[in-house]
Formats: C-alpha cells, structure tokens, sequence
C-alpha cells in the first residue's frame, strides 16, 4: 500500500481527481459522457506522440522535430489524397506513417551514426523538415473540400461508440505498454538510459536502441500528422507548431526523469490527460485560448519543481535509512 | 628537474620530425579556417551571380538582417562553453519587447523603455537561472518550459492585438547609423560587444573559468570555482543581451506582437556551433563565431539577392547546425584512429630497432 | 590435460598514448579457480573488459573452448556463457534486482518478457546464496554489499562456463565472503572455470589453484598457488622487496591543527571525532564504502555535513564551499582523477593554475607570465615528465597525470593535504615518488590525511591509523601498534569476535 502511495502515477491521479472536482463544482456538466469522451478524443493525439518521446526521453535524449515531421507527413498524406481521391484512404495512411518513418530514421542516423546530440539534430531537423513542408505544398494549404469524405473520416468515423481516433489512441497505448514492459528492446531503453556503462556491459547496444526510439517517434508522428489533417480538416504549414513542447510537457507531468532512466507508459498517458483536461477547461472557466501557451509553461516548470524537489527528498528518505 | 629538461630535448625533437605536410593539414582543417575559406567561396560565388553583392552599401545595410541574432549569439556562448543550452531566448525577446510596448503605450519616454527592456531580460534571464543554477534542473528541460511562459505572457495579454506606437527617438537604435556613415547603429553595437565578449572569454579568470566548467562541472567544483554562480550569471547575461536584442528588433520594426522573434533561438544557437563552439561544452572560441555570423549573414543576403524563397533558408540554416556538428565528429574519429594507426607502427618499429 | 577453458595470447591493448595491456597471455582450465594478481593499473581491469568484449584487442588471439573467438560486443560472449562481475558500479538503480539481474538476457515466454519467470528465478538465486533481498526492490535501495551481492547474482544467472570476477569482495563483509566462497566452491565442483582478480593475499591463499602476475599491463609470472609461493607473488608483482616502499622518514609532530568533532552526515557517516596535528600523517583505512571519502568531501565542502564541528587552529570554522576550505589551508585531492581532480582536456598550466587563478590575475585579467611562473615552479618540483606545459592533461601518463593535481594543490600553499586514494592506479615508480612527497611535505609540518584501501601503504605511511565501518570510526591505532589482521577486522566490524 506504501509503495502504491508513493507511486508517481498514484499522485497523478489524485492530483487530476483534485482539479476535477474544482472544475465540476463550477460547471457540473464537465464530467457528463458527451464531454468526457471529447476530452480524450482531443487528447489523442498528443497521447500517441508523447509516447514516442517517453521513449527517447527515458535513453536520455530528446526529440524537438516532432512537430515538423506531425507537419511534413500530414501535408503529404493530404496532397496524396487530394491528387489522387481514388486511392484507399489505408494507402494514404499508410503513405503518412512511412513518411513519418523516413524522417524520424533520418533524425536516428545523425543521433545514432553521426554523434550530434539530439537536441541538436532535432532543433536543425525542426527547420528543415518544416522548411520541406512549405517546399512541398508551395506554401499552399490543403482544405476541407479537397479532402475526401474518407480521409476525414480516419479519426472521425465511429466504432463501438468510440471514434476512431480514439481507439487508434488506445491501441497505440496498448502496444507502447507491451513494447516497454514485455520487449527486451523496450527493456534495454531503460538500461541505456539508467547506466550507459552497464548496458555496454550486458551488452546492450547505444546506436541500436537510438535508432529504434527516434524511428519509432517517426512512425507515431507520422501517425499523428495523418490523424492531424484529416480530424481539423486542413492540412497547412503551420500544423503541430510547438507541439514537442507539449509532448515534453506530458512526460514531464508523467513522472519521467528529464535526465532518463525512468518513466512509464501509464504515467504518460495521465500526463497527456491532465493537459487535456486543463486545455479543455480554460473556456469553461473563462479564460481565453492565448492563456493556453503560458499556462502550459507554468504547469511543465512546475511539475519538474516538483519532480526534483521529490526525488531529493526520496534521496533523503534513503539516506536516513542507511545507517541506523 | 634533469629527467625534465631530458624529455623537453626529445620530444622537441619529435616535434621538428613532424613533417610540414602534417602542420599545414592541421592548420587548414582548423575550424576557424574551414569557415574563412566558405566565406571567400561565397564571395566568389555570389559576385559572379550578382553585380549587387560586392557593393560596400548593401553590405553594410545588410547587416541590419543579423546584427540583433548576432547579438544574441554572444552570451549564448557563454551558455554553451559551460554545456548548458537556453532556447528561450527568442522568447524573452518576445517578453521585453512587450514589456517595452506596454510601457510605451502609458507613455514611457525612450530612455524609460531601455531600462525597462533591459531589466525585463535580465528578469527572464535571472528566472531560467534560479531553475538552471540554483535547483540544479537540466537547461533544455527549464528554457522549453520557460520559453512558453515568456512569450505565454505577451500572448494571454495581446492576444492577436499589438503595440505599434513608440515614441520619436526609438526608431534610431534599430534603423539609424552611426553619426553620417553608412555604418550601422546596430552592427556598430554588435562589434563592441563581440570585442567586449572576446576579450571577457579569452583575457579574464572568467572566461577560463567558463572552458573549466564546459570540460568538467565536478573537477571544477574540487578545485574551488564557484560553479552555481557562474551558470547563474551566464543566464542572467544572457536574458540581458536578449534584452539589448529586443530593444534593437522592436526599434526596428517598430511593433511588438506575441511572435515577434520566432526562431532566433535557433539562429543563435546555430551561429555559435557552426562557429566551433562544441555543444558540449569546453571548446571554441570567439573568432570562429564571429566569422559564422559573416558566413551566414552573407550567406542569407545572397540567396535574397538571387530571390531563393525564405524557406530555402530555414531549411539551410537547420541543415548547416546539423552539418557544423557532424563535420568535427567525423575530423576527431578520422585523427583518433591515425593517432592509434601510429602508435601500432611507432610499436613495430620499435621491435625492429 | 584436459582442453583449456580460455586461451589468451599475446593480446595487446592500446588507448590514445597508453600501453594498457602489453602482449599478455593467459591459460585456465575446466573446474579450476585462477588468480589474476597485480596492483592497480596492472593491467587486469581492461583483459576482463576484453574476454567479456566490451572491448576489442589491438592485437592477439582469445581462444574460448578450443576455438578462436572475437566478441564484437558483450552480448556474444554472455551467449557464449562467459559471466562477469565488473569492478565498477554496474548496476541499473532505476530498476528492480531482478530485472538488473536479467538485463541483456530477459527470460521470454511466447515472445514477451515473462516477469513472473524471472522473479522466481531470482528469488531461488538470491535464496541460493542466502540473501534476504526481495526480488522486485529498486536497487538504489539497497545497500553497498547488498548490491554487490546482486552483481554476484547476475553473474550466475547466465549459467555461465566461465565467471570473471573482479575485486568481487572489495565491499563485502566478512559473513558475505564466505558466502561467495561457498558459491566460488559450487562452480568449481560443477566444472566451470572461475578468473578471481584481487590483490588481496589472504583470499588468493584461500580460494584459488594458480595464479598469473601482471605488472604495468606486461605478463610476469604464473604458477600454482600454495604457501612458499607468497614471496615470489610479492616480488613479481611490485618488482622488488616490499620495505623498500615506504620512505616514511622520522617526524616531530607538534601542535592540533584540525579538529574534527562529532561529525555527522546523514546516512553517510556518524560522530566523527579525530585531531590532526603538524607533521602528522593520518591514515584512513577502510572498505569501499565505510563513508571514508565523504568525511572528506564534507570537509572539504563539497558536501554539507548534518551536524558536527570542525576547530581549525583552535577557531570553530564554518566550510560550505570549496573556497572557504582553501582559504583556510584545508585541500583535498580527489580520489578520481579523471572526473574529479584535474580537468583532462585542459592543458597542464590551466589545471595547475585552476584554483589559484583568481590570485595570479590582478583585476580578473589572466596574465601569461605569472601562469608560467608558477607552473614552471610546482611542475618542476613534482618532476612532471612533459612535451611541454602546453600539452593537454589526457595526453600524460597517470602517473604525471597524478602528480599534475598534487602540484595544482601545493601551488596554494595548503596546511593541511587530504589525500583520497594518491596511488590508485599509476605506475610503482611514480607511486614510490608520491610516498617520498607525502612523507616530505609532513616532514615541512605539513599536516596530511591518507586515505587508501591498501593496507600496506596505510601501515608503511601513517603515523597513526584510523578505521571505519559502515560509517563509524571503530578503531584508532598508532604506527606499529597492532598486526594488519587486527586492522582488517576492524574494517569489516569482526573487532569484537576476536575478542570474545
């Protein structure tokens, strides 16, 4: 039961439970189905996505081009089913994930192969994936009428009362549970991130495990732009800008160390909750959108105060066992 | 003390050995002078492509385009010797710009609106640093969360309104030149503080302390420098010359909206590491910056010239940081293995002898 | 004879400017337990990182089981059944015993990972060799031996043919010894071969059936182990009598200059409480871990002490940073050169002048001439053998590498040098000169600290010796007073069996 209490996610939890019960006082209508499921239908997104950076952050990396690639992959999965309406929307789908594929493996070659540090390679990849965004398109902006009624209904359509976009959100979060717990792969992103010498020792390979994880962020980014363009019905230049920041921001409210190591699937994913829950919030307590950005950086600083403040103190806590 | 001057004899022996061959290749593949020569070839390139590029005019104007990124560069180096990083400076432009617009818009005059954007940096600045220095939280996490909340401010409050009236003599800082040369005002500024800069990384106890840092925060610490402090005062300098950088912008354009400034972080980080400065702390120096600044100044002011699209140069600007850090790789890996290639063959001939 | 388990020949490692392995070889055989004996900087470290391929040699031949093998990475020689238990700290503490234990080799069931499995194989292996350890327990909650005692178990874990074991009881206790021992018998009787590296005589005469001597990464000796081979293991391995390697010369020792009361860090060590005086040469002995270093680092103010006193010249002191401790006289050389003491890619003057800098520089401004002054001055007194003072610190030797950070510290004119360690690791030539140095600065009045894990230097050096265990002084003897056993038992918290 301590253990539990002590659990990072368990805090979550209370935490979001606490904010809840804020907002339903105010306006009890938040927590009414129709809502609910609007909030993780809008949260979606930002799921699959921040658990491509959970990855990357627990080696120890990070990755700042997700937006551009979110950016890049939507554009060319629109244009495809603009020019070409004929063609099976799962082509088309399939078409974003390997674009999306392609440019998370080329982030993996210069991190893994080339040594640039990934907040470098990705802060230059940010430019130029975005830059090749407005070279595809010609600057122009792909809309609601030239998408077919198919495209759109990727996240849109319904099953089992959940949209789409939705189970597309659960079976992402399923399979990243799996791949981290139950993969020697996922189990090895760990080792490089919690003691590079000792993984070196057991014989864990660095450049591997750098390639699986930015590639794997290509492949749920390039997911992400597809779901991205069709959902909003636009696919513009503009898409997902400063998106990694909230990717960040859920892994940082998820309990995963910046310094890397740790971090789990659950974590994350409440993580991305509770900033959809705040998002979906501001207008019901009526505050306008533009708070959005500035709330979300108080939120992030504030959850890594936290974090460092507690694992000081659990440093502490250790420490005072040691000895008596 | 024999056994000293003993081994100074042989090895200055070794060093006469070395051939010329190997001096000049370690002198042409110096960071410094691999980005001396692109400038020349740019040069080159561009004056044949256009008779508007050699034109002292156009070169001087044209540096209104960098000054203000290349101004933000400077304490940026400072940041990055030590192996921290700050991507929220464009942010605190965005910050102190606004700062500067609100409090012209109650009718602060000229002078009033330096200090005010000159402290607002330094606030941002002293603000990443609490977090930074004080709380010992990894920069890249604390500037991405603080860059949010900085330009967070200005957007909350204008929304997608913005300040567009400053008072008469503001206007000089970002567009006048200095006295009736055709030198600007702005790259004037950026000149002093470069030499200040230089002479501060490579003249003083600080500068050395920085490289000691870069190379090693724990050996540092044992030996008595003040780490803390001085992380905390690179961040602090920083939102300050971020704030000198905003004063500039905002008198230049002569509007403050929440996106004034987007992706200079960028361009500044990006000039100090094609510069030589090694993200990782410890290397560089400042010459090899300011020759970076030139390069891809002129670079930028080319390709305008020869009417290339902007998005052309985002996509150059991102690829050259990735390639300013992949080059040096590939040079210590290639000079890595020689060096060990050398000592297998000193080692076979010394079984010969 | 039977068919040798590994085979090395005339393997050879080179780093960037250091020899680290010099055409050495090796022969263990099936069900035989062989010591790979030599002081620091032997050698030893990186042969066991070659068998285990974390690296690769610069030349040679590795034969494991009659065929000639090259481990492109440790996974292949795990698969090969070739175990090791590493002297570094390699453990994940972010994650549980057993996972720690199963990383790299994850127990697989229908394709995903089988925790279950592996939970009960770890808790039969923890049972197996009598720990009370609950398998899914974070490891940075355990304590020093019990991870190393899960280091030991993972190295079981792969059923391996061939264990390395590196300084595996640098941290134990004496019950804890045992118990590895015991195991160290189960895997011979089973056949597997088991490569025991330690410098420690008692354990060698104990466990082991051969021996191979390393010096300075060259191949000495072998032979088989039994009582009369001692002295020819000692010759071999220092490369002449031991007497000869302590010149501690004679010292009036005068008047207290530190005192240290009552000094505590939470969780790190408790009521400290010891005098120094002038001329004096304090020895510290003590496990790995027995909180020696962080006394150190708290006086040195790295770290903040808990609660605890500390009179310097008869003044109570406050030492929060560094600074302060130089200010007052006090420094402290580091045990880890590499990370701690000297600054690897900064040139011999900058590392030198490092903590005086801020005095050599009127206004902030660095002058060259001042800087050369000094490091021409304190380079020359340590007999520092470089190309020039230009070079950068990684391109010396560790042995003038070491010698760099003691001349770095005599350049601020301390009163009392707290030395963590001096000798680990460098050459027996620049370990007897920096013997001859500490015995000459306490010789100047200087007071000195000593803190080794080599009991030898300890006893040949100090003039009077303090031990720790877990945290606690639990003895204090002078020079000569009692045997090493007695020391060693006081180490490991035995004192009182013995007397009882």
């Amino acid at each position: 039961m301590k253990e539990l209490l002590r659990k990072r996610e368990f805090t979550l939890l209370v935490i979001i439970a606490f904010v809840l019960v804020l907002i339903v006082i105010r306006v009890p209508a938040f927590l009414e189905m129709e809502n609910v499921l609007r909030i993780v239908n809008d949260t979606s997104i930002l799921i699959m996505v921040s658990l491509g950076q959970l990855a990357i952050i627990v080696t120890g990396g990070i990755d700042l081009s997700v937006g551009s690639i979110i950016a890049f992959s939507g554009m060319a999965a629109s244009m495809l089913n603009q020019y070409h309406p004929d063609i099976s929307v799962f082509i088309v789908l399939l078409v974003g994930i390997g674009v999306g594929t392609g440019l998370g493996m080329f982030n993996a070659l210069i991190i893994a192969f080339g040594k640039v540090p990934p907040i470098i390679a990705t802060l230059g990849t940010l430019s130029v994936f975005r830059g090749f965004t407005f070279v595809l398109s010609k600057g122009q902006w792909v809309t609601a009428h030239e998408m077919t009624e198919k495209y759109m209904n990727l996240p849109h359509g319904h099953f089992l009362g959940l949209t789409n976009l939705i189970w597309f959100g659960i079976i992402v979060s399923l399979l990243m549970y799996g791949f981290m717990r139950y993969t020697r792969t996922g189990r090895e992103v760990y080792a490089i991130g919690g003691n590079k010498t000792a993984a070196l020792f057991v014989g864990v390979s660095e450049k591997k495990i750098q390639f699986v994880v930015y590639t794997l962020m290509g492949i749920l980014a390039g997911l992400a732009g597809v779901m991205w363009t069709a959902r909003f019905a636009a696919a513009v230049n503009e898409t997902a800008i400063g998106f990694e920041l909230q990717t960040v921001a859920a892994c940082v409210l998820g309990g995963v160390s910046i310094a890397g190591g740790s971090g789990t699937v659950v974590g994350v994913v409440l993580g991305a909750l509770f900033l959809g829950i705040i998002t979906n919030a501001l207008p019901v307590v009526k505050l306008s959108p533009f708070y959005q950005m500035g709330l979300q950086g108080v939120v992030v600083l504030g959850a890594m105060v936290v974090n460092s403040l507690s694992a000081k103190r659990e440093e502490k806590r250790l420490l005072e066992r040691r000895l008596d | 003390m024999a056994e000293y001057k003993k081994s100074l004899v042989d090895t200055s022996r070794l060093v006469r050995d070395r051939t010329t061959k190997s001096r000049i290749v370690d002198f042409i593949t110096r960071w410094e002078f691999i980005i001396f020569a692109l400038i020349v070839f740019e040069v080159i390139v561009f004056s044949n492509l256009t008779p508007y590029f050699l034109d002292t005019f156009n070169l001087l104007n044209t540096t209104f385009n960098f000054s203000e990124k290349a101004i933000l560069a400077l304490p940026m180096i400072f940041i990055i010797l030590c192996g921290d990083i700050d991507i929220s400076v464009a942010a605190i432009i965005a910050l102190s710009s606004f700062t500067m617009g609100f409090a012209a818009a109650h009718g602060a005059g000229t002078g009033t609106l330096i200090i005010v954007g000159l402290l607002s940096g330094l606030a941002a600045g002293l603000f990443n640093g609490v977090f930074v220095a004080i709380l010992g939280m990894p920069s890249i996490a604390v500037t991405l969360a603080t860059q949010s909340i900085f330009r967070g401010i200005p957007q909350a409050i204008l929304e997608d309104q913005a300040y567009t009236h400053y008072p008469e003599g503001f206007g000089y800082f970002g567009q006048g030149y200095i006295g009736n040369s055709m030198l600007p005002f702005e790259f004037f500024l950026f000149l002093v503080l470069a030499v200040i800069t230089g002479f501060v990384i490579h003249k003083t106890t600080y500068g050395r302390k920085l490289y000691a840092i870069g190379n090693s925060a724990t050996a540092s610490k044992f030996s008595g420098i003040p780490v803390r402090r001085i992380r905390m005062i690179n961040f602090a300098l920083t939102g300050l010359f971020a704030g000198i950088a905003a004063i500039l912008l905002t008198s230049r354009i002569g509007s403050t909206r929440p996106n004034i400034a987007l992706g200079y972080e960028l361009e500044a980080i990006t000039l100090v590491v094609l510069g030589g400065v090694s993200i990782t702390g410890g290397k560089g120096n400042i010459f090899g910056v300011i020759l970076a600044v030139f390069l891809l100044g002129y670079l930028k002011f080319g390709m305008a010239l020869l009417n290339m699209s902007a998005k052309i140069m985002i996509i150059t600007t991102g690829a050259l940081l990735i390639v300013a850090v992949l080059i040096p790789e590939f040079i210590s890996i290639r000079k890595k293995k020689n060096k060990l290639k050398k000592q297998k063959k000193d080692e076979n001939t010394e079984e010969v002898a | 004879m039977s068919q040798p388990m590994l085979r090395l020949e005339k393997i050879s490692k080179y780093f960037p400017g250091i020899k680290a392995l010099d055409d050495v070889h090796l022969v263990l055989h099936p069900g035989e337990v062989h010591a790979l004996v030599g002081e620091n900087g032997a050698g030893k470290s990186t042969l066991v990182k070659i068998i285990t391929g974390v690296y690769q040699p610069t030349n040679g031949k590795i034969y494991y089981k009659g065929e000639e093998l090259d481990f492109a990475n440790a996974l292949e020689a795990q698969k090969h059944g070739i175990a090791a238990i590493h002297q570094e700290a390699s453990m994940f503490p972010e994650l549980s015993v057993t996972e720690n234990i199963f990383m790299g080799h994850h127990i697989k069931h229908r394709g995903r990972i089988d925790w279950k499995e592996m939970r009960n194989h770890t808790a039969a292996l923890l049972e197996r060799m009598d720990l009370n350890i609950n398998p899914s327990t974070t490891v940075k909650n355990l304590s020093t031996a019990e991870r190393h005692m899960v280091e030991i178990a993972k190295a079981l874990s792969i059923d391996a043919d061939l264990v390395i074991m590196d300084e595996p009881t640098s941290a134990l206790s004496l019950r804890e010894i045992e118990d590895l021992y015991k195991i160290i018998r189960q895997l011979k009787d089973a056949g597997k071969a088991v490569l025991f590296i330690s410098h420690k005589f008692d354990e060698i005469f104990e466990i082991c059936d051969k021996y191979t001597v390393f010096r300075d990464g060259k191949y000495i000796g072998e032979g088989p182990v039994e009582k009369s081979a001692l002295d020819k293991i000692i010759t071999m391995m220092v490369g002449r009598s031991l007497d000869q390697m302590f010149p501690k010369a004679e010292v009036k020792i005068t008047d207290p200059i530190l005192e240290v009361k009552n000094f505590t860090r939470t969780g790190y060590f408790k009521d400290i409480s010891f005098t120094l005086r002038k001329g004096e040469i304090l020895g510290f002995f003590g496990l790995v871990g027995a909180g020696r270093t962080e006394i150190m680092r708290a006086l040195f103010g790295i770290d903040k002490a808990s609660s605890g006193e500390v009179v310097f010249k008869g003044k109570q002191v406050a030492i929060h940073n560094p600074k302060t401790a130089m200010k007052l006289g006090i420094v402290y050389i580091p045990e880890d050169r590499h990370e701690q003491g000297a600054i690897q890619d900064m040139s011999i003057t900058h590392n030198i002048t490092l903590p005086v800098i801020d005095e050599l520089s009127p206004l902030g401004i660095t002058r060259k001439a001042a800087e050369q002054e000094t490091v021409q001055k304190y380079g020359t007194l340590m007999e520092i053998k470089a190309a020039s003072w230009d070079v950068a610190l990684n391109t010396l030797s560790g042995g003038n590498q070491q010698k760099v950070v003691i001349a770095k510290w005599l350049a601020t004119h301390p009163k009392v040098l707290i030395m963590d360690e001096p000798t680990k690791g460098i050459d027996v030539a620049t370990k007897a000169a920096v013997h001859r140095f500490v015995s000459s600065m306490a010789e100047k009045g200087l007071a000195v600290i000593l803190v080794s894990s080599e009991l030898p230097e300890i006893e040949g050096m100090s003039d009077r010796i303090i031990v720790m265990h877990e945290g606690r002084v639990t003895a204090e003897y002078e020079r000569g007073q009692v045997d090493s056993e007695t020391i060693i038992r006081a180490a490991t918290g035995n004192l009182k069996e013995q007397s009882a």
